[in-house]
C-alpha cells in the first residue's frame, strides 16, 4: 500500500521553524527527516518515521509555495493565500534573506552575475554549505541588488521598505551591495583574517561618508557653518553632523544628479578631490610639520613611540597614496587590500596595540588642521575619518 | 423590479504578468450579472491597476439576485488578439438581500482560474438596493436567513421551530454535454461552477419559499449536497430545520459564556421553578440500528410524486411505538402519547437537522436510525420534473419515520442525508436519532410564551391538525404531562437516556436497568445518536473519538447485478460496524456514542464503511461490561495460553482507558441506593459463531464485577483479527483528545487558540484482488490510523489540546485507490483548570442535587461560597473542598441564590471579579506560552470597522489582511458572536495540465485547498466578518491522470459568516440586566472564563 497524496493545509499556515532551518540550509527531504529523527523528536513525540516523513514534506511544500512570496516580502505580508501570523510572517522573511558568514565571505565584493553563479559549487565545497542554501543565498543579494540598485534614497532605508528586514539585516544587505556595487576586493589572502562584521562597519561607514547619498543628506548640515568637529570618534556616531564641510563647494545638487544612485555609489567628485592631499607627503615641509606635532602630542602616550616615529612617513605615505588613487576604479576595489598592507600590516609586525593605532590616527587626522599650509581641513576631516573607522575596525587578529 | 445591484471595481493587485516583452499587463475588468455586462477602463501596463471604476448599477428581480452570482472576469487587453483572461471572481450576493446581515461587501478578492489557480487580488464593493415586495405570488424568498450551523444561532432566539423542509433541483452536467467536446477545460469548468453556483441558489431561494410559506423566517442546519451523477446529470439537494427565529434585541442577551458549548444561552428557565413537564415512562432502549435495504432499478420507480414538493399519501398511521405505549402507561398517559404523536404525524416528516438543543428539548433520546437504499441512475430526462430522485428520498424518509415509531418516538434528530455514487449506482443513506422532544420548545422558548400558552391552551389544542402540520398541539402535551404528575427526572441530566418505548414490547433485545442517577425509570446499557451530547447530559469522565473501519471486496459487474450485489453486501456491513463499534466502545470502558455517522462508500471493486462516533460514559447508564474472549471447544493448552494473554491485554487496556478518560463512576451511589438490576438478564452479545448460548458464559465474567460481559469467541481467522485489531488501535497521545462532536465533554475552559485543518489522503492499494478481506481491512484501519497520528504530531504544538469535530470523509476515486480526507479543529485547552472542573464534575455526581449542567453548578458553588467568605481567589485550589462541605446546603440554597441574582447580579459580579481577574491572568500566560500565535486576533471588528485593517501590535509590517477563523464548530471559544451575516457556500473546480511541474498530486492538492481556504477568508472579509463557523467541506472530489499529467479536483465548501468579539472585558459583561434564565447561564459562563 503506497501513500500516493497526502497533504495537510491548516487555515494558520503551520510552520515548523526546525523544518524551515533543514529547509533553508538545502537539505532534502530524506535527508531532512534524518537530520529530524537524529535530533531525537521520535522519543518524544512517539511518532513513527513515516509520520516524520509526511509531515516534512508537508512542510517542505508549504516553503516551496511561500519562496514565490519571499522572494518579494511586501507580497508576503498582503497576499491572502497563507494566513500566517504577523511575528511568523517576520521570522519567515528575516531567516529566509539571513545568510552564512562563511558564505558571505566568499562572494562579498564579487560581480552578483551569473559567472559568479555558476562558481557557487565550487564556493559550497569550500564552505560545506550545500549548493541549494548557496543558490538563495546568492539570489537573495542579487534580487536585493537589482531592487534597490536603482532607487535614490538611503540604501539601508530601501533594503528595509521593499525586503520588510530587521534594521541588523538590512543593515548587512546594504554592506552586500555596496561591496557587490563597488566590487571590492575581499577574497584575497590578506583579508581572510577579517570578518563579515568587519566588512559591514566598514561599508557602513563609507556609505554614510563617501557616497553621493552622504552628501545629499548632509547639505543641510553643510549650510550651518564652518567646522565644529572635535573630536573623530564622535563621527562614527553622529555621521550626519559634520563630515560634510565641502569648502565652499556644493557635491552634487543639481535637479538631474538626483537620478543617480545615492548611497550606492561612491561620490565621485570626493574620490577626484582627495588627490589634494597628496601635498602632506609630496611637501616636504608639510610632511615634517605634521610628523613632529603628531610626535608631540603622543611621546608619552603610546607604547610603541619609537617604531611610530620610524614608520610615520611610510605610514602617512600609504594613506595618502591610497586617498590619491581613489579615483580610479581599480584602486577603489583595493582599498581594503591597501590599507592592510599599507597601514595595518606595518602597525601589526611593530606590535602596536589598538590603542596606539587609534590614538596615532586621532592625533594624525587632528594635527592637521594646525597646519596652516594645508588647506583641504574639510575633504581631510571626510577622507580620514572613514579611514581611521575603517582602520580601527580591521585592526585585530 | 425589485432590486438594484451596484458593483465598483477599485484596484487590482499582484495581477500576473501577461505581456513577456515588458513584464506588465494591460488590465481591465468585466462585470456581469445576468445577461448584463459592463467594462471598465484598460489601465495600461501595471501589475497593480487602479480603475476606480464608477458605480455599475443592474437593476433586477429579485429572483434573479437569489439565483444568480456575481461574476467579474479580469482580462488582459490585446490590440491585435483575443482579450486573455487573467481570471474570475464569483460573489454569491445573497449575503446582501437580507436587510439583517451585511450592508456592502467590499474588500480584496482572489482573481481565480480553474487552471493556473489564483493570479493576483481584486478589490471589489457590491450592494444592493432592495426594493421590497410584498406580492404573495413571488418566487423569492429574500430575507430568510439560512444558517449551517446545526442549532440555534447564538444572536437569536428561536420563537417556533417549524421543522422539516428539502429541495432538490437538478440538471445537466455540463461536463458531459456535447459541447465539452469542442470547448476548452477551462470553459467547461467555469460552466460547470456557475452552473453549480446557479444551481444552488435556486435551491436557497426554493427552500426560502417554503419557510415562508411555513410562517419561518430562517433555516438552520443547513446542509446543501451536490452528486456527481456523471452522464445522468448533477443534483443539488438540501435539507433543514425551517425556524422563526427573533434577533436578541439587547446583545447583552447573546453574550455567550466563553467557554461555552452551543446554545447555551438559550436555557431555560430553572428547572426547580418549572420542571419539564415531559416524561412519560416505560420501556428501555439500546441503540438500535433499523436499515432497510431496497433495491429498485429506476425503470421500475413509482410514480407516486409528481413535483419537488414530495406529498406522498402517506396516511399518519398510529405508529407502533404509539401502540404499545398506550397499553402500559395510565389512561392518561395514552392520551397525552397519543397527543403528542398524532401531532407530530401531522408533519410529514418530523425531521430535524439540528444536534445541539436547548436543555429540556430532548425528553427521550430512543437510538439511531438509518436507511440505505441502492439506486441505479438513470439520465434525468426533465430537469424541471425531479421526480425520480424525489421519489428516492421520500421513500427513505418515509422509512426512517417508521423507525423511529418502532422506537416509540415521533421524531427524529440529528437528521442527515448523503449519497455515494459510482459509475451508474447509487447509495443512498439517512440517519438520525429517534427522540421525543419537549413539544412546548419547539412552539415558544421564551418563558412568557410559556404562561400565555397556558392560557390559550384549549384553541390550541384544537387546531392541531392544523394544516401546516406545526407543533400548535404543544400546550397540551405540556398540561398533561403536569397533570400526569411526572417527575422532574428531565432536571438531573438523566431524563434523555430514558427509553422512549415499551419495555415490555420492545423494538429489539435491549438490556434494560434503573436509571443510575434517578433510579426511577429505565435506561438501555449503551446509547447511540446522531447528535451532540445534550448540555445536561451527566457525563462520568472526558470522551473519545471512536472509529470503526471495515473494507469489503466486490466483484465488478455492471447494471442491476452490481447495485444487487452491494445490496446484499450492506445489511453485513451495517451490523459489522456496529459490532466494531460495540467492542471499540466497551474497551474504553465508555457507554454511549454521540455523533454517530456511518458513511458507506461505493467503489469498482470495493466497499467502504467507515463509522466515527464519540464515546462517553454517561452517568445514567450501567458501567459496561468487559470483553471476555472465549475460545473454540477443542482447545490444548496452548491454546488456552494464547486466549488468556489477550484476555489479559484486553482488561489491562480497559483499565488504562478508564485512566486515561477519567472514568470513575460514582460507585458510592449505587451502595447507597441499591442497584436494582433487572431480573432479566438479557446479555448483549456478539456471536461469531451460534453454538453457545449466553447463559454458558457467565461464569467467565472475571475481572468487572457484576457487570455484564461481552463475549467475543475467536473461533476463526476473522475473530482473531478483530480482536487485533482492537487492540492495535493506537491510543492518542498524551495531551490530545479527539472527538467528532462540538464539544468534549470534561473539557470546558478552552482557550482562544484554534486551528482549523483539512488533511486528505490517497493511497494506492496493490493487487486488490489478492488481499484477504482482513488484510483489506486492515490496509483500511491503519490508513486511518496513521492518518491521525500524523495530525497528533502536526499539531503537538498545541498541546494540551482537542480535536473538535473531526470529521471523516472516505471516497474510492477509482479502481485501487482510496481517499480519505479529514476536517477538524484542534483547540488548545487550560490544563489545570480542566483537573478543576473535572472535580466539580465529580462533586457534582456526588452531590446531584438540582444541577441542571455543569455551569451552573459551578454558578452556585460560587454563589454559595459568596455568602459564607469573600476569598474567591483561594476557590481554585480549595474548590474540591468547598463542593463537599457545601454539598449539604447546596439544594437548598440553588433556587433561593437563583431568584437572588436575577434580582442583584452586579453586586455579585463585583465580588467575582478579583478572580476572574485571577483566571484570566492564568489563561493569558497559558496562551502566551503555546507556540501558536493569536496575537493579530485580539480584538474583532464590528461591521462598522471590519474594513479598517488589521495591524499587528509587535511588528512593523502593516498587512491589509484581516485575520479571518475558519472553524466546523458553531462557536468560537472564548469569543462572543455579534452577528452573523449569511451563509457561504462556494463551489470550486482546479485543473491542471502540468502535474509535474505543480508539484504531483500533493502539490496541486495542497495549493488548491489554500487557494480554497484563501477564497472563503476574503468572502468573510469582505462581508465585514472574521470567522467561519459550521464551516464543512462537503465535496472532495479528485482525479488524477498521472500519465497525462493531469488532474482535476471539485472542492465544496459551506460555513456561516459571523463577525465574532473576543471578550476581554468578562467583568463587564454579568453585570447587565437581563431574563433570569439566560443570567445565569452567562453568569456561570463568566466564571469559567
Amino acid at each position: 500500500m503506497a501513500v500516493e497524496l497526502d497533504v495537510f493545509v491548516g487555515n494558520t499556515t503551520l510552520i515548523d521553524k526546525d523544518v524551515y532551518q533543514l529547509w533553508l540550509d538545502g537539505y532534502s527531504v530524506s535527508d531532512a527527516v534524518t537530520i529530524r529523527i537524529q535530533s531525537g523528536i521520535l522519543e518524544q513525540t512517539g511518532a513513527t518515521p513515516d509520520v516524520l516523513e509526511s509531515d516534512t514534506m508537508d512542510h517542505y511544500r508549504t516553503f516551496q509555495m511561500l519562496e514565490r512570496l519571499l522572494h518579494s516580502p511586501p507580497k508576503l505580508i498582503n497576499q491572502l493565500l497563507f494566513q500566517i501570523p504577523p511575528p511568523m510572517q517576520s521570522m519567515l522573511i528575516e531567516k529566509y534573506y539571513a545568510f552564512d558568514e562563511p558564505f558571505v565571505r566568499e562572494v562579498l565584493g564579487k560581480k552578483l552575475s551569473k559567472g559568479t553563479k555558476k562558481d557557487l559549487d565550487d564556493v559550497s565545497t569550500k564552505t560545506g554549505i550545500t549548493l541549494k542554501s548557496c543558490r538563495r543565498q546568492f539570489d537573495n543579494f542579487k534580487r536585493v541588488f537589482k531592487v534597490v540598485e536603482e532607487m535614490k534614497g538611503p540604501l539601508v532605508e530601501n533594503i528595509q521598505q521593499n525586503f520588510l528586514l530587521s534594521d541588523r539585516l538590512a543593515g548587512d544587505y546594504a554592506a552586500v551591495v555596496f561591496f557587490a556595487n563597488s566590487r571590492f576586493e575581499t577574497g584575497k589572502k590578506r583579508l581572510q583574517y577579517l570578518t563579515f562584521e568587519d566588512f559591514a562597519c566598514c561599508a557602513e561607514q563609507l556609505i554614510q561618508n563617501w557616497t553621493l547619498g552622504a552628501v545629499e543628506n548632509r547639505t543641510p548640515a553643510a549650510n550651518l557653518g564652518p567646522a565644529s568637529s572635535t573630536s573623530q570618534i564622535d563621527h562614527a556616531q553622529y555621521p550626519g553632523a559634520n563630515v560634510k564641510r565641502t569648502s565652499g563647494r556644493s557635491y552634487c545638487q543639481s535637479p538631474d544628479s538626483m537620478v543617480d544612485d545615492m548611497d550606492v555609489d561612491l561620490d565621485r567628485e570626493f574620490l577626484q578631490d582627495l588627490k589634494d592631499l597628496k601635498v602632506l607627503v609630496t611637501d616636504k615641509d608639510l610632511l615634517d610639520q605634521h610628523k613632529s606635532l603628531v610626535c608631540t602630542a603622543l611621546r608619552g602616550k603610546v607604547s610603541t613611540f619609537n617604531e611610530m616615529e620610524t614608520s610615520f612617513k611610510t605610514l602617512s605615505r600609504g594613506l595618502i597614496n591610497i586617498a590619491a588613487k581613489l579615483i580610479h576604479t581599480k584602486d577603489v576595489r583595493d582599498l581594503f587590500i591597501d590599507l592592510v598592507e599599507k597601514f595595518i600590516e606595518p602597525c601589526k609586525s611593530d606590535r602596536w596595540s589598538t590603542n596606539d593605532v587609534c590614538l596615532f590616527l586621532t592625533q594624525y587626522t587632528n594635527t592637521a588642521r594646525a597646519l596652516d599650509a594645508f588647506k583641504h581641513q574639510c575633504l581631510w576631516e571626510r577622507y580620514m575619518g572613514t579611514i581611521k573607522s575603517c582602520i580601527m575596525k580591521m585592526y585585530h587578529d | 423590479m425589485p432590486g438594484k445591484l451596484k458593483v465598483r471595481i477599485v484596484a487590482g493587485r499582484h495581477l500576473p504578468v501577461m505581456d513577456r516583452a515588458s513584464d506588465l499587463t494591460d488590465a481591465f475588468v468585466e462585470v456581469k450579472f445576468g445577461n448584463t455586462t459592463f467594462k471598465t477602463d484598460v489601465f495600461p501596463k501595471s501589475l497593480n491597476p487602479q480603475w476606480n471604476s464608477d458605480w455599475f448599477k443592474f437593476e433586477v428581480d429579485d429572483e434573479d439576485l437569489q439565483d444568480e452570482p456575481l461574476q467579474i472576469t479580469v482580462l488582459d487587453h490585446d490590440t491585435y488578439s483575443a482579450n486573455d483572461a487573467i481570471g474570475k471572481v464569483y460573489i454569491d450576493i445573497d449575503p446582501l438581500l437580507s436587510n439583517e446581515a451585511a450592508v456592502v461587501l467590499s474588500g480584496w478578492f482572489p482573481i481565480y482560474d480553474t487552471i493556473r489557480g489564483i493570479r493576483g487580488e481584486i478589490n471589489v464593493m457590491v450592494k444592493v438596493d432592495l426594493f421590497h415586495d410584498l406580492n404573495r405570488f413571488r418566487q423569492s424568498s429574500c430575507g430568510v436567513k439560512f444558517f449551517c450551523t446545526a442549532s440555534i444561532p447564538k444572536c437569536y432566539k428561536a420563537v417556533t421551530i417549524h421543522g422539516f423542509v428539502e429541495e432538490l433541483v437538478v440538471n445537466e452536467d455540463p461536463e458531459y454535454q456535447w459541447i465539452d467536446r469542442i470547448r476548452t477545460p477551462r470553459a467547461s469548468n467555469e460552466a460547470r461552477q456557475r452552473l453549480i453556483s446557479l444551481m444552488s441558489g435556486e435551491l436557497q431561494r426554493k427552500i426560502g419559499l417554503k419557510v415562508l410559506e411555513m410562517g419561518g423566517n430562517a433555516v438552520v442546519g443547513y446542509l446543501q449536497c451536490f452528486d456527481l451523477e456523471g452522464e445522468s446529470g448533477l443534483v443539488v439537494r438540501a435539507i433543514g430545520t425551517a425556524c422563526t427565529l427573533d434577533k436578541l434585541s439587547n446583545t447583552a442577551t447573546s453574550l455567550l459564556p466563553p467557554c461555552s458549548s452551543p446554545s447555551k444561552d438559550l436555557k431555560e428557565v430553572p428547572f426547580s421553578e418549572d420542571p419539564n413537564p415531559v416524561t412519560h415512562s416505560s420501556g428501555p432502549s439500546t441503540p438500535l440500528k433499523n436499515q432497510t435495504y431496497s433495491f429498485s432499478p429506476s425503470k421500475s420507480y413509482s410514480r407516486q410524486s409528481s413535483s419537488s414538493d414530495t406529498d406522498l399519501s402517506l396516511t399518519p398511521k398510529t405508529g407502533m411505538g404509539s401502540g404499545s405505549g398506550g397499553k402500559e402507561g395510565g389512561p392518561l398517559k395514552a392520551l397525552y402519547r397519543q397527543q403528542t404523536q398524532s401531532a407530530f404525524e401531522h408533519r410529514e416528516f418530523p425531521f430535524f437537522t439540528l444536534t445541539t438543543f436547548p436543555p429540556g428539548f430532548l425528553v427521550h433520546v430512543g437510538g439511531v436510525v438509518s436507511a440505505r437504499s441502492v439506486k441505479l441512475l438513470d439520465r434525468i430526462h426533465n430537469p424541471d420534473e425531479p421526480e425520480t430522485r424525489d421519489a428516492w428520498w421520500a421513500e427513505i424518509r418515509q422509512e426512517i419515520k417508521s423507525h423511529g415509531k418502532a422506537l416509540g418516538c415521533h421524531a427524529v434528530v440529528g437528521y442527515s442525508e448523503s449519497t455515494s455514487i459510482c459509475e451508474e449506482v447509487c447509495i443512498l443513506s439517512a440517519s438520525g436519532t429517534a427522540a421525543v422532544l419537549n413539544p412546548k420548545m419547539l412552539q415558544d422558548c421564551s418563558m412568557e410564551g410559556c404562561s400565555e400558552h397556558r392560557l390559550s391552551r384549549q384553541p390550541s389544542f384544537f387546531s392541531t391538525g392544523s394544516e401546516k402540520g406545526e407543533f400548535d398541539f404543544f400546550l397540551q402535551c405540556q398540561d398533561s404531562a403536569s397533570i400526569l404528575g411526572l417527575d422532574d427526572s428531565s432536571s438531573l441530566g438523566c431524563s434523555f437516556c430514558h427509553i422512549p418505548y415499551d419495555e415490555l414490547n420492545m423494538p429489539f433485545p435491549a438490556h434494560l436497568t434503573y436509571c443510575y442517577v434517578c433510579r426511577k425509570q429505565k435506561v438501555p446499557d449503551v446509547l447511540f445518536a446522531t447528535v451532540e451530547p445534550p448540555l445536561e447530559a451527566a457525563v462520568t469522565g472526558k470522551g473519545c473519538l471512536i472509529q470503526a473501519r471495515l473494507c469489503r471486496q466486490k466483484k465488478k459487474t455492471q447494471g442491476e447485478a452490481n447495485a444487487t450485489a452491494i445490496s446484499n453486501l450492506l445489511p453485513f456491513m451495517e451490523y459489522e460496524l456496529h459490532t466494531q463499534l460495540m467492542n471499540k466502545l466497551k474497551l474504553r470502558g465508555m457507554n454511549a456514542l454521540f455523533g454517530l455517522r456511518i458513511q458507506i462508500t461505493v467503489g469498482e471493486n470495493m466497499l467502504m464503511g467507515l463509522a466515527s462516533a464519540t464515546g462517553l460514559y454517561l452517568t445514567a447508564l450501567p458501567s459496561p461490561g468487559g470483553i471476555q474472549i472465549a475460545g473454540k471447544t477443542p482447545s490444548d493448552s496452548s491454546y488456552e495460553q494464547h486466549i488468556s494473554n489477550m484476555q489479559k491485554k484486553i482488561n489491562d487496556m480497559i483499565i488504562k482507558n478508564r485512566e486515561i478518560y477519567e472514568i470513575n463512576p460514582p460507585e458510592i451511589l449505587e451502595e447507597l441506593l441499591g442497584s436494582p438490576i433487572p431480573e432479566s438478564r438479557q446479555r448483549s452479545r456478539l456471536f461469531r459463531s451460534h453454538s453457545e448460548s449466553s447463559d454458558d458464559v457467565s461464569e467467565l465474567d472475571l475481572s468487572h464485577g457484576k457487570k455484564d460481559a461481552f463475549v467475543l469467541e475467536i473461533d476463526d481467522a476473522d475473530a482473531v483479527e478483530d480482536i487485533h485489531s482492537l487492540l492495535t488501535d493506537a491510543p492518542t497521545p498524551s495531551g490530545f483528545y479527539s472527538c467528532n462532536t462540538e464539544i468534549m465533554p470534561g473539557i470546558n475552559n478552552w482557550t482562544s487558540d484554534l486551528q482549523m485543518f483539512t488533511s486528505v489522503r490517497v493511497f494506492h492499494l496493490n493487487n486488490v484482488t489478492s488481499l484477504t478481506s482482513q488484510g483489506l481491512n486492515k490496509a483500511f484501519s491503519d490508513l486511518c490510523e496513521n492518518l491521525l497520528k500524523t495530525l497528533y504530531f502536526k499539531l503537538r504544538s498545541m498541546v494540551p489540546c482537542c480535536l473538535c469535530h473531526v470529521n471523516f470523509n472516505v471516497a474510492l476515486p477509482e479502481d485501487e485507490l482510496i481517499q480519505v480526507a479529514v476536517t477538524a479543529v484542534a483547540i488548545t485547552y487550560d490544563k489545570d483548570q480542566a483537573q478543576y472542573i473535572t472535580k466539580v464534575c465529580t462533586d457534582k455526581t456526588l452531590l446531584r442535587a438540582s444541577a441542571e449542567n455543569e455551569d451552573q453548578l459551578q454558578f452556585t458553588l460560587e454563589l454559595c461560597m459568596e455568602t459564607q467568605s469573600t476569598q474567591s481567589a483561594q476557590l481554585l485550589s480549595p474548590s474540591k473542598a468547598a463542593g463537599i462541605t457545601e454539598s449539604g446546603s447546596l439544594q437548598p440554597v440553588t433556587p433561593a441564590a437563583q431568584r437572588a441574582t436575577s434580582v442583584d447580579y452586579s453586586s455579585f459580579a463585583d465580588r467575582c471579579s478579583s478572580w476572574i481577574e485571577f483566571i484570566k491572568q492564568k489563561a493569558q500566560t497559558i496562551r502566551r506560552g503555546s507556540i501558536k500565535t493569536i496575537a493579530s486576533l485580539d480584538k474583532a471588528s464590528p461591521l462598522a470597522e471590519a474594513h479598517t485593517r488589521h495591524r499587528s501590535p509587535t511588528s512593523c509590517i502593516n498587512s491589509t489582511v484581516t485575520v479571518v477563523e475558519m472553524t466546523p464548530l458553531s462557536f468560537i471559544p472564548g469569543a462572543k458572536i455579534t452577528k452573523y451575516l449569511g451563509i457561504i457556500n462556494m463551489f470550486f473546480i482546479r485543473e491542471t495540465t502540468s502535474l509535474r511541474e505543480e508539484g504531483g498530486v500533493s502539490g496541486f492538492l495542497h495549493a488548491f485547498i489554500a487557494e480554497v481556504f484563501a477564497m472563503v477568508r476574503a468572502h468573510v472579509a469582505a462581508l465585514g466578518g472574521n470567522a467561519v463557523l459550521s464551516y464543512i467541506m462537503k465535496q472532495c472530489v479528485f482525479m488524477e491522470n498521472p500519465n497525462k499529467n493531469q488532474a482535476q479536483c471539485l472542492i465544496n465548501v459551506s460555513g456561516d459568516t459571523v463577525i465574532f468579539d473576543r471578550d476581554t472585558d468578562v467583568e463587564s459583561a454579568p453585570a447587565q440586566p437581563q431574563t433570569s434564565g439566560s443570567q445565569t447561564g452567562n453568569g456561570s459562563g463568566d466564571v469559567i472564563t
